[in-house]
């Protein structure tokens, strides 16, 4: 067929772990051969046509953060005029909407904001959780940001927001996991070893987390494959990770400038990582960047899950691409498709009695 | 069979008739929309596509003029048309059609595709100055114009047969008549959704009177609102057969259905993987038509960049205005540069190739 051959045809039908060498391979492969090796990869590891999505916005608690990354339109740094900390009566109001909508998580985020305090962030949590809520939290920068700010050690920090009511972890910030490209376009953010090193220490204390990869800039396509590893080793070690979402660069309004990535690389580049992650569950299509329709065929290219409603969105928002869904339309995409919708938590697991 | 990205066994029969260049039968083409292997249809597809076309992908350089949007028909799928009057309603009048032409004269354009309604009013030569002004203006632009519907209509309206007509336009500057009009052909759909359009036969017939002139043509099917996967089928061996006796096809453009504003809002509009498979399945059974043709003001950059590996050979062109998609709720943008275009074929792994409306290749 299509491509180099090499014993990756084989290796690909066994189901076999790639080597990093085969990995890189892949790329030479066409789109249709990709996705029909990352489709009978993605049956393997999620058997049946079940398509999962989660009920909740994102809740972005500041947008003040001194990171100052070269991709983010969302950011705004310390004493910035439009720079904000949520209020709580605002917080409360989004949290009651979320619930009327029949939400059962907030993803959580925000940024790298010195003037908040470790008191400041378990109330935050204890607050949401007040409402029923769970709370997928603070990505592995804030994590680790929050912990040099407190001296805390990384277990004695996610000690005390597990006990404030954390739930799970958001995959967040992990850009590409390659330092080259994260000194160019992220110099002030933690490293690639550190953000591993938050999620070991979160799976260690028993936190599932998702992982993310920001592709399409600056980075080789080997570097994505690097990343990828960086995901499989770790989750070799601890098994924590529930999912892998990757998603494309915005280039609206960031000072990284650039143009967007299209969708056949998208798709090659999840059904890569979907061939290389054999390890990791499930993995998530990105329609708030590719929109609807290509969501849709991303299912046919090794993604399992819709990812979720964001009743509210403000990152990707901030670079002026706008898709939205509702709860009923993601449930008609992935109905149209072929495949049964279920609604599930942030930690992955289907939500009861739901008969949708 | 995996790995050759063909899974359902229903599929083999297929394949071999594929792998030896036969006609496939109703029944295959009802058998590709019902597989769930997506991928095995876009292979099957891409096999002949690669076979006329190589990686080759053509776009265009043109200009969309929508010159009135005032319709006898009221097509319940169209969120378009208005009756004169109504809200909405416009029409330019021929200076402004020729201030658009002029606006972008310094722009290397080779064709403008011009489409409307069935206008109650305007006359023949309201058509035939238009084209004649257009080409005074710019003598080397191709005018692709007037879908089979306009063409029927106008003829009608002077009291002219359509040959006549045609010819009439064709002696004003008509190069080549776009494909819109022609739905989808099954009697039941259209009695439903445009009972006041030209029919079928009709449609066939101008299109092929056009072709014994001279006059190369397109031709569309508008898909994902009530039709059955038998009446996409029926719509394509249709076409098929006209072009088995003319030959004047150049491209065939599966339009997706878009519910905004229409008299059909409540429905879905198709799904991804239905506009990937009706373009593969419609390079499988047209295999008398030279290109398939991914509209990407309808489909979106992204989906039409991905239908070069299902099959599809060419994305149209720059456009800049278009009109009747965007009333429908498209959320494209209003145009590609050539750079756009040519990154958007080059990442798709296509080798990207501007051509001229008869498929000439440009130098760019």
């Amino acid at each position: 067929m299509n491509g180099p051959d090499n014993g990756l045809p084989e290796k690909l039908a066994a189901g076999a772990r790639l080597d990093a060498s085969e990995s890189c391979r892949l790329w030479d492969l066409d789109l249709l051969t990709l996705g029909a090796a990352a489709d009978q990869a993605r049956r393997r590891l999620n058997p049946g046509n079940r398509v999962t999505f989660v009920i909740d916005r994102n809740i972005n608690y500041t947008n003040i953060c001194t990171s100052g990354c070269r991709f983010c339109a969302f950011y705004r740094p310390p004493g910035a005029a439009d720079g904000y900390v949520l209020d709580w009566e605002a917080l409360a109001a989004k949290l009651t909407e979320l619930k009327a909508h029949g939400g059962s998580g907030v993803l959580l985020q925000g940024g790298l904001n010195p003037d908040l305090n470790l008191a400041y962030y378990l109330e935050l949590v204890h607050f949401i959780r007040g409402f029923g809520l769970a709370v997928h939290g603070f990505s592995p920068p804030e994590i680790f940001y929050m912990a040099g700010q407190n001296h805390l050690s990384l277990a004695d920090l996610l000690r005390r927001l597990m006990a404030a009511g954390l739930s799970s972890i958001p995959g967040g910030g992990a850009e590409i996991l390659v330092d080259r490209v994260r000194q160019q376009i992220s110099p002030h953010k933690c490293t690639s070893s550190q953000w591993l090193e938050v999620m070991a220490a979160a799976h260690r204390a028993g936190l599932k987390t998702s992982a993310t990869m920001m592709f399409g800039h600056l980075e080789t396509r080997e570097e994505r494959i690097m990343h990828l590893f960086k995901i499989r080793d770790l989750q070799d070690d601890t098994g924590g990770f529930t999912a892998f979402i990757p998603w494309t660069y915005q280039p609206g309004g960031t000072h990284l400038k650039g143009e967007a990535l299209g969708a056949v690389e998208y798709l090659k580049t999840l059904a890569i990582s979907r061939l290389v992650l054999d390890n990791v569950p499930h993995l998530q299509v990105s329609w708030v960047t590719q929109g609807p329709k290509v969501a849709q065929v991303a299912l046919k290219f090794g993604a399992d899950d819709f990812g979720s409603t964001m009743l509210e969105e403000n990152v990707v928002a901030a670079t002026g691409v706008g898709f939205r869904l509702t709860r009923q339309e993601i449930d008609t995409l992935i109905r149209q498709c072929g495949y049964k919708p279920r609604l599930r938590d942030h930690r992955y697991n289907l939500a009861v009695s739901s008969e949708q | 069979m995996v790995w050759a990205g063909i899974k359902d066994p229903a599929l083999q029969p297929i394949y071999d008739k594929v792998a030896a260049g036969a006609r496939l039968n109703r029944q295959d083409g009802c058998t590709l929309f019902e597989t769930p292997d997506l991928l095995g249809v876009g292979r099957l597809a891409q096999t002949v596509r690669e076979r006329l076309h190589g990686r080759k992908a053509y776009y265009i350089y043109n200009q969309h003029i929508n010159y009135s949007n005032i319709c006898v028909n009221g097509c319940k799928f169209c969120a378009f048309g208005r009756k004169a009057g109504e809200p909405g309603a416009y029409e330019m009048s021929l200076p402004e059609i020729f201030e658009k032409v002029e606006a972008r004269a310094h722009e290397p354009i080779t064709e403008i595709h011009i489409v409307g309604g069935c206008h109650p009013d305007l006359p023949l030569v309201y058509y035939l100055d238009m084209l004649r002004g257009i080409k005074a203006r710019r003598p080397e632009v191709h005018l692709q114009a007037f879908t089979a519907v306009e063409v029927a209509h106008l003829a009608q309206k002077a009291e002219m047969s359509v040959p006549d007509t045609l010819a009439a336009l064709k002696e004003a500057g008509l190069g080549s008549l776009p494909g819109g009009g022609a739905e989808v052909f099954s009697p039941r759909v259209r009695q439903s959704l445009c009972p006041e359009k030209l029919s079928p036969e009709g449609w066939i017939e101008v299109a092929q009177m056009a072709h014994r002139l001279d006059l190369n043509t397109n031709a569309t099917m508008l898909y994902g609102h009530l039709e059955t996967v038998a009446e996409r089928v029926d719509h394509l061996v249709r076409l098929r057969e006209a072009q088995d006796e003319t030959g004047g096809f150049l491209a065939f453009i599966p339009l997706a259905f878009h519910p905004a504003n229409t008299g059909l809002s409540d429905l879905a509009g198709p799904s991804a993987i239905d506009d990937l498979k009706t373009l593969a399945i419609s390079r499988l059974m047209l295999d008398n038509f030279p290109h398939i043709k991914a509209f990407w003001v309808m489909l979106g950059p992204k989906l039409s960049q991905i239908s070069l590996c299902f099959g599809v050979d060419d994305v149209d062109g720059t456009v800049m205005e278009e009109r009747i998609t965007h009333m429908a709720g498209a959320q494209t943008p209003q145009g590609l540069t050539r750079a756009q275009l040519q990154a958007l074929i080059r990442e798709a792994g296509c080798e990207p190739v501007e051509r001229d409306t008869l498929y000439r290749v440009i130098d760019a």
